[in-house]
């Protein structure tokens, strides 16, 4: 054990359900859908024409034309988050502050600027070489969201970038958890963020059989754990969370939501998009997790499916949970917040991340929606259709992304 | 192309396309340092006055242009050359 703690002191997120943490958790409280039919590309020829998107979203309330034409749209959208995390926790550093060094970021994306890619591969063929955006390879690499936080808030610790599909941001939280408690720093942004609805990621992702092709019912489309569901619904959006020391919060009066307690990780040596069938690999990330927080599987109190809708991971993923907390499977209140969001991807695990610990602050649990006729195989508490007062003590979130990459975070109540 | 044209199509490219307030455009304006337009956004620049002027624009002379007034210098020699 070591005996620097890290807390939670900011939060900061901009998705399909509200563009900022207050009016998102309402909206997920109230079991409102942030999906929608898809406005912002072409889609008639797409398998999957529903998404959630951010229709209102203007960069240009927060930064200028030219700096924010320099940014694909997921940094963009990871920026607003980060800002309003920072806000939030009054964090903020002057050009060339001592502070500034011991402060960093880690960000998770799955694609990171795919939007930019597809634009600079259509000049590529159609012009030429010479035509390239100078700032398209900036734009594209998925680095970058944490970079431009860098540059534009003075955060001058470590700064790295988890690129673990679906799994990036809940990456990007415990590393940055544990590089505070390794003294590295004493604050760090941690979040993630995709803005993956392009015809490339929603044409792809369709092959790979892996998006729901509801497209006339989009609030429906997303239904963790019902036996009608039939994949994925793509989503775009960001968060952010401002990890401290908890000292160094204490010390600075800041208000304290919840404390990261443990980190599990785990890869299922299996396959490139399908889980491990009985879900082996998800339990061992989650015993893995509660084993780094020091609890037993019986105090957890409330716990943020990965939940994704898809065949494969909803009945994985119960199995897995009930590998780990046997009779307490069927007691502790699970949900999924995919089911109102949609699947942002890289920034899914930090969205569920701000969920699991408004649900600590408040308790009370977002519920899982469109949950109407249950798969059998799934007959645990997904706590359908409506929020449910929960004492959450502590709160795991599951996140698992292609290639296996099983990753699990527990916060818990001061 | 008059040179007046040259300058009024620079000065809305210096806007539409890096951003530049139009205030900021003089002819004497540095584009590092009164603009502030860094390496990246001098190449976006020159792809702008390729583009747009249908000049081509040799990297070496490219290192030359520091003002605003140098570009329009630039474009008017290349157009009546």
């Amino acid at each position: 054990m070591n005996d620097r703690r890290v807390v939670v002191t900011g939060l900061g997120t901009v998705n399909p359900v509200a563009g900022d943490v207050e009016s998102t958790w309402r909206g997920l409280l109230d079991g409102t859908s942030g999906v929608g039919p898809i406005t912002s590309i072409e889609a008639s020829d797409l398998p999957s024409q529903i998404a959630g998107e951010i229709t209102d979203f203007d960069i240009e309330a927060f930064m200028p034309r030219r700096q924010a034409r320099r940014m694909d749209r997921y940094a963009q959208l990871f920026w607003v988050a980060a800002r309003e995390a920072l806000g939030d926790s009054g964090i903020a550093y002057e050009p060339d502050d001592p502070a500034a060094y011991r402060a960093g970021v880690v960000v998770g994306s799955g694609i990171g600027g795919v939007t930019t890619f597809e634009e600079e591969v259509t000049t590529l063929l159609e012009v030429g070489p010479h035509r390239l955006s100078p700032f398209g390879i900036p734009k594209i690499i998925a680095n970058l969201a944490g970079g431009q936080i860098s540059i534009d808030f003075n955060l001058y610790g470590p700064n790295t970038t988890a690129v673990t599909a679906c799994a990036a941001s809940a990456n990007a939280i415990g590393d940055a958890a544990a590089i505070i408690q390794r003294g590295a720093a004493d604050v760090m942004l941690a979040g993630g963020a995709d803005a993956a609805i392009t015809r490339l990621a929603m044409g792809g992702f369709a092959q790979a059989r892996a998006l729901s092709t509801r497209n006339d019912d989009p609030q429906g489309a997303s239904r963790p754990f019902d036996a009608g569901r039939d994949g994925f619904v793509m989503a775009e959006g960001a968060a952010a969370l401002v990890l401290e020391e908890r000292e160094h919060a204490l010390e600075r009066g800041a208000t304290v939501y919840a404390e990261v307690v443990g980190y599990g990780m785990s890869a299922d040596g299996y396959h490139v998009t399908l889980p491990r069938p009985g879900g082996d690999g998800a339990a061992r990330a989650m015993q893995s997790a509660l084993d780094d927080a020091g609890i037993a599987a019986e105090q957890v109190s409330y716990i943020n499916a990965h939940g994704t809708s898809t065949a494969a991971n909803d009945v994985t993923e119960t199995m897995a949970i009930k590998t780990v907390f046997g009779d307490h499977a069927y007691r502790v209140p699970i949900s999924s917040t995919k089911s109102m969001t949609g699947h942002l991807l890289g920034g899914a695990g930090a969205v569920e991340a701000v969920a699991s610990v408004l649900a600590i602050r408040d308790g009370i649990v977002p519920p899982t929606i469109n949950l109407t006729d249950p798969d059998p195989e799934c007959d645990l508490d997904y706590v359908p259709g409506e929020a449910r007062t929960v004492d959450v003590q502590y709160a795991m979130s599951n996140s698992f992304g292609f290639g296996g990459h099983n990753v699990v975070l527990v916060f818990s109540s001061q | 192309m008059e040179r007046t044209e040259i300058e009024s199509k620079l000065t809305d490219l210096l806007v539409d396309e890096l951003g530049i307030e139009r205030d900021d455009i003089r002819a004497d304006a540095t584009f590092e340092e009164d603009l502030d337009v860094d390496s990246l956004g001098v190449v976006e620049l020159l792809m702008a006055l390729e583009d747009n002027f249908g000049v081509k624009i040799p990297d070496e002379e490219a290192e030359q242009i520091t003002t605003v007034g140098e570009a329009i210098d630039l474009v008017e020699k290349k157009l009546n050359a």
